[in-house]
């Protein structure tokens, strides 16, 4: 069997046309799967983005996700109960219009509460994620008076059965962290997660780095905000529809 | 004559002191409850660990471990390296009792030696001394997600306990 000139070239396009893409395709799924054994890098950034035309008011699927994920649901007291994630009620004074938002951890560029800590404990990763050492957290809780949000919790009491993959304890403050076990895993954290399959959808979670992202590509087509925009935070956590 | 009474006075003040040695040590023997008990030790009654070695020799273990997991867990946290071999979670996924699911206790892997060295540790008043399985009460629902990620973990943390040799540098 012999092939004719126009089915050599067609053969031939195809062989460079998958030579030339292979390697693109490539570099995507390097940037999305970090191996373990891998360092963060500042080239991703996570972020969310929060639709509150979806969040309806009776809902709150993103805030028992969080606490079952987590290990919250602990026999504690109301009042000084950790709480990662809120439901946050607005109500127009003049017209009455009510809204719903969840409120967490901003997860912001320049973080005040990482500005204030006097250990460094409190720091922002390069991936753009907030967290908290408590190995080197003393318990002094400038952080939760230096948080704009209202975002972290102190722990007063001792716990037990936390969960394996997320080491909580006395004396240390805490917040959102993006569900970082699941991230660094390459999964979504758990609030969008529920939000997604009991809730309105109103969550969404990616690179916002990433301008092939899903979130990257609603952030730059679509209005979105910062709550406290003038402290001029560059948060990670946006809203649409305030 | 005389020599010969000094000789008997000397072999009777033996046989005496022998009986009396005899009788001591059989007062003791009677008085402990049986035979010997062994010098005690923290491993005794302490269940090793699941797997067949661990990620590094023992000795290396004994000495350095601490470093190990001190080094891990400013990677992990700051950097978000997840590498098992020295994450806490993997040592107490593989040393945890299996009657107990812990690594506590009293015949704890961690808290046996701890105790009987009179070193307080306090990784677990934050860290779960139970493997992630008997802590989580949805491990099913995690357990579909996890997989493809666990298994990449999983060889990767195995072929890395086979090529490297450790020196303690670490």
């Amino acid at each position: 069997m012999s092939i004719d000139r126009r089915q050599f070239l067609a053969v031939g396009g195809a062989v460079v046309a998958s030579a030339a893409l292979a390697p693109g395709m490539r570099l995507i799924e390097l940037a999305q799967a970090r191996s373990p054994d891998q360092a963060v890098s500042n080239l991703q950034r996570w972020g969310m983005l929060v639709d509150t035309t979806r969040c309806s008011e009776g809902c709150s699927a993103c805030v028992t996700a969080c606490n079952k994920e987590n290990g919250l649901e602990q026999d504690i007291r109301l009042d000084i109960r950790p709480q990662w994630i809120r439901k946050v009620t607005l109500r127009d004074e003049n017209t009455g219009y009510v809204q719903t938002l969840p409120m967490m951890c901003q997860h912001c560029e320049e973080p005040p509460c990482a500005d204030v800590c006097p250990t460094g404990a409190s720091f922002r990763r390069a991936d753009g994620i907030v967290l908290v050492d408590r190995h080197i957290c003393i318990g002094c809780r400038y952080c939760m008076m230096a948080c704009p949000y209202k975002a972290r919790s102190f722990v007063h009491e001792n716990l037990t059965d936390q969960r394996a993959e997320i080491p909580r304890g006395k004396g240390t403050v805490e917040a959102c962290n993006l569900c970082v076990h699941r991230v660094d895993e390459g999964r979504i954290p758990a609030c969008v997660e529920a939000c997604n399959a009991d809730g309105g959808k109103a969550l969404a979670f990616g690179d916002i780095n990433d301008p092939a992202s899903d979130i990257a590509k609603r952030l730059a087509t679509q209005q979105s905000a910062e709550i406290r925009a003038d402290l001029d935070l560059n948060t990670g956590v946006r809203y649409q529809g305030l | 004559m005389a020599i010969n009474n000094h000789k008997k006075l000397v072999l009777g003040a033996w046989i005496a002191a022998i009986v009396v040695i005899a009788a001591f040590f059989a007062a003791a023997y009677a008085l402990s409850g049986g035979p010997a008990t062994p010098v005690p030790s923290p491993l005794t009654g302490v269940y090793p660990g699941k797997g067949k070695k661990c990620v590094a020799p023992v000795a290396v273990m004994r000495r350095y471990h601490m470093q190990f997991l001190l080094h891990q867990r400013d990677l992990t946290v700051h950097e978000g390296v997840r590498t098992k071999r020295f994450l806490l979670t993997n040592c107490v996924d593989c040393h945890a009792d299996p009657k107990t699911h812990s690594v506590l206790g009293k015949h704890g892997f961690c808290a046996s030696c701890h105790a009987y060295a009179a070193v307080q540790i306090d990784c677990f008043s934050c860290h779960s001394p139970h493997p992630e399985r008997v802590t989580t009460a949805f491990a099913d629902d995690l357990a579909p997600q996890h997989s493809r990620l666990a298994e990449m973990v999983k060889a990767t943390a195995i072929t890395q306990i086979q090529s490297d040799p450790v020196d303690g540098s670490q």
